[in-house]
């Protein structure tokens, strides 16, 4: 057991934050922009100065355009950046869970030409599962594909709430191969070029006023075979890789709200009484620093049995059902506080550019995106706690005969 | 960075859990809980003391182990998972540390070999009243090296040879004492408890004969440390009952059926078992991050401890209190284990001051300091 950096971290450390320093954005007061779809140019160059720096998917191998070093790296790298404004986690969709996938899949000459391009956001990705039909009931999807007499597979379709598909190169999309066998028996997934005619982006309003989730329309949509990942109708595996990925990184990225809460904390006031002396207050910062260390810790302990041979499980549920709930109570508490003020949102009037307006907006999408809390918990249950499945009506059926909502 | 115990210490905890297993099932906790005349489970206390686990952590020169708190973690987890009804907890996190931190070299070589050899049981007099605690200066009174007072409530007195006592010297000055509690001067007499297979009484002392521990003045702050010590194994002991009261509510509910499938197959018990599990996990990793912070003198320790403590004790209580729920009816009967838990919970969290406490001083620590990132 040891928590210090070992002399080598030490100087990795030492050499980022050195180069942070230098090339990084601290924030500034007012501002501020916190809606990702504006961030898009701004992340790009971000991405393309640490791939040029050597600082781009710090634990991908060198070949695949990484640092070739470990998440105990990673691990530090986010540490030092956390002080900055820039848009550090952006591509997490593409790098986080898309890039795994490939690593895993794809033909080496595929890997090599996708990857470095990925890992230097030259090419954006996106994740294109949900569908109207079929969010939480994932393998109740039922865009089609087809292959045809020269291997080559057409694409028809929607998907929905696919995050920054008006600026993906590509997407991996997971596809109903075959409708007359059970639902999880018929999918596979591909890669899908995302410039081509047939495939239509229409943005959707999210409830905070971004754009960032979007329709996805596939009209004959056309996907060489060479782009499949994994086996034809083994697309649940596959997208299981992604899944896991995917839990991953979003418990080592999704914000909990708690380095803000104790900044305001620090400073505010409630009827003349510090916050900081305030016993009501006092309580709630103590309860959540506990779920905010615990989940750090947590995700150290998973990176050391990764680095010791062990395979990242369900585990990674943990964070993110913690930190979505947290960062939203978090956001409502904070604006309880200041009482009417608290309405005003207003980024140069309100406390901290509008954070906790904003959070309370974007926060209900956290609880949501990459699987439900709902789904979280049935995660742990049944495949961390090995408890049995409810009873399914579909279990047996063949897809097609599958009654829809 | 390495976030784990090594491989010694994962087979200490093995074995110990092996062991205890084997050593102390739920029948012997009863077997101390039921018997009003018994106040530990002596032969699993010998068999501990075969093991030389008393003296694990002790320095060699006073034929311990010499081996350092990680193992005391795991072999605390451990413990918690059995329910262990003995005064391990008094004689080794609390008086062994108080010893090994403010004790003369002569009290260290008296007692910690005592403690090593299986020989001396120790405990801690401190709680006078409700509302009192560590931080408050007591009531009792030294006055020409003789202690008069009381002490409300002290766990494992009726079988310890030893006490930790806090009282005021002849200055008013907040002090610590040994004291021999075999002596005429003081008198025991068992209290009922909310978790009877941890004895305690309360104690009267008619000018008992102490010797000082530590400098005069200095009580609060040695017990402060030292209680942040053992916060820490304390908190592994509560991971530990999470842990087998999360086991037990899961057997129970894939056996017990109704509406023709298992209760463990029902959403609502499943996510009360996930949310138990989670309260478990986050509880674990913040005790493993203490147990670093322990084991190699942080400055961190005081926040880490504090708040290994908070999520251990509302974790226990969640698991403890839903094993129960999960058990339907039978988890209110005294014959089913569930209130064994639930009230080994209830002890393990007052024992050291509650959650206000301890989130107090979570929120202290956490002001006190500017991390580097907000700095
Ligand atoms: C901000 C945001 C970004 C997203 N980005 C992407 C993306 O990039 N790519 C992508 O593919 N998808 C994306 N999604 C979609 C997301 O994964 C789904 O919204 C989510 O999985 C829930 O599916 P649904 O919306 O169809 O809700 P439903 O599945 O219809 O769920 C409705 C309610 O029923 C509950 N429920 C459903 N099944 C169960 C069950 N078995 N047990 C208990 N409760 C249940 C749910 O928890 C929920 O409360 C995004 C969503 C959001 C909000």
């Amino acid at each position: 057991m040891d928590f210090n950096d070992t002399p080598e971290q030490a100087k990795f450390r030492a050499e980022v934050r050195a180069w942070l320093a230098d090339n990084a954005r601290l924030p500034q007061a007012g501002r501020l922009v916190r809606d990702m779809h504006l961030r898009f140019d701004e992340a790009k160059q971000w991405y393309q100065k640490k791939a040029a720096a050597g600082y781009a998917c710090l634990d991908w191998p060198k070949k695949y355009g990484g640092a070739g070093l470990t998440p105990v790296h990673k691990v530090i790298w986010s540490e030092e950046v956390e002080k900055y404004t820039e848009p550090d986690d952006y591509f997490v969709i593409g790098i986080g869970n898309c890039g795994p996938a490939v690593m895993h899949f794809m033909p080496e000459q595929r890997r090599a030409e996708l990857l470095p391009r990925m890992a230097s956001a030259q090419d954006v990705w996106c994740q294109l599962f949900s569908e109207p039909g079929a969010g939480s009931d994932l393998a109740g999807l039922r865009t089609s594909a087809r292959q045809s007499a020269s291997g080559d597979w057409l694409i028809n379709g929607q998907k929905i709430w696919t995050s920054g598909a008006q600026n993906s190169d590509y997407g991996v999309v997971l596809c109903r191969t075959d409708t007359s066998v059970s639902k999880y028996k018929g999918l596979t997934m591909f890669v899908i070029d995302m410039r081509q005619a047939s495939v239509t982006v229409k943005p959707i309003k999210q409830m905070d006023r971004g754009q960032h989730f979007n329709e996805v329309f596939f009209n004959d949509a056309h996907i060489p075979d060479e782009n499949r990942l994994g086996e034809i109708n083994g697309g649940w595996e596959a997208a299981l890789v992604v899944l896991m990925n995917e839990r991953m990184a979003i418990t080592a990225s999704v914000p909990d709200g708690f380095a803000e809460f104790l900044k305001f904390v620090r400073r505010a006031e409630l009827a003349g009484t510090p916050l900081r002396e305030h016993p009501l207050v006092r309580d709630k910062l103590a309860q959540w620093y506990c779920l905010h260390a615990g989940v750090k810790a947590s995700y150290y302990r998973l990176i050391t049995a990764v680095a010791q041979g062990g395979v990242p499980g369900a585990e990674g549920a943990i964070g993110k059902l913690i930190a979505g709930r947290m960062n939203q109570e978090i956001a409502d508490f904070s604006l309880q506080l200041m009482g009417e003020f608290a309405d005003l949102h207003e980024p140069a009037a309100a406390t901290d550019d509008g954070y906790f307006q904003d959070a309370i907006l974007y926060t209900p999408g956290i609880r949501l995106a990459g699987g439900t809390d709902e789904i979280m918990r049935n995660i742990i249950a049944e495949q961390v706690l090995r408890l049995p499945q409810e009873p399914r009506v579909d279990k047996g059926m063949a897809f097609e005969d599958i009654p829809g909502g | 960075m390495n976030f784990d115990f090594s491989e010694d210490q994962k087979l200490l905890q093995s074995e110990a859990q092996k062991f205890l297993q084997q050593q102390c099932s739920n029948d012997l906790v009863r077997s101390v809980m039921e018997d009003g005349e018994r106040f530990y489970a002596a032969d699993l206390w010998q068999k501990m003391i075969e093991l030389e686990w008393p003296g694990l952590a002790i320095p060699e020169q006073y034929g311990g182990h010499g081996l350092g708190y990680l193992e005391l973690c795991v072999l605390a987890q451990a413990l918690g998972g059995s329910l262990a009804p003995v005064p391990f907890s008094s004689t080794v996190y609390l008086l062994g540390e108080a010893l090994k931190m403010a004790g003369s070299k002569q009290q260290q070589q008296e007692h910690l070999s005592d403690i090593a050899a299986g020989k001396l049981i120790g405990c801690v007099a401190v709680t006078e009243r409700l509302g009192g605690s560590i931080h408050n200066l007591p009531d009792s009174r030294v006055i020409n090296g003789k202690l008069s007072g009381q002490k409300a409530i002290v766990t494992d007195a009726m079988c310890a040879d030893l006490a930790l006592v806090s009282a005021r010297n002849a200055n008013n000055a907040y002090s610590l004492y040994l004291l021999p509690l075999d002596q005429p001067t003081v008198t025991r007499t068992p209290v009922n408890t909310l978790d009877p297979s941890r004895p305690a009484a309360r104690l009267q002392f008619d000018g008992a004969e102490v010797e000082p521990l530590g400098a005069g003045g200095k009580g609060q702050q040695i017990l402060e440390e030292v209680y942040d010590r053992a916060a820490v194994l304390f908190a592994f002991e509560q991971v530990g009952g999470c842990q087998a009261a999360l086991q037990m509510g899961m057997a129970y509910s894939r056996e017990r059926f109704a509406f023709g499938r298992p209760v463990a197959s029902f959403q609502a018990i499943k996510h009360k078992f996930a949310d138990m599990y989670v309260a478990q996990e986050i509880a674990l990793a913040n005790a493993y991050y203490a147990a670093w912070a322990l084991a190699s003198d942080a400055p961190e320790l005081p926040l880490a401890a504090a708040t290994a403590r908070v999520s251990a004790i509302d974790a226990y209580f969640l698991c403890s209190k839903e094993n129960l729920q999960a058990h339907g009816g039978m988890g209110y009967t005294w014959e089913f284990d569930c209130h064994l838990h639930y009230r080994r919970a209830q002890h393990l969290s007052v024992h050291l001051g509650g959650a206000p406490t301890w989130k107090n001083q979570v929120a202290t620590e956490l002001l006190a300091t500017k991390t580097a990132k907000e700095a």
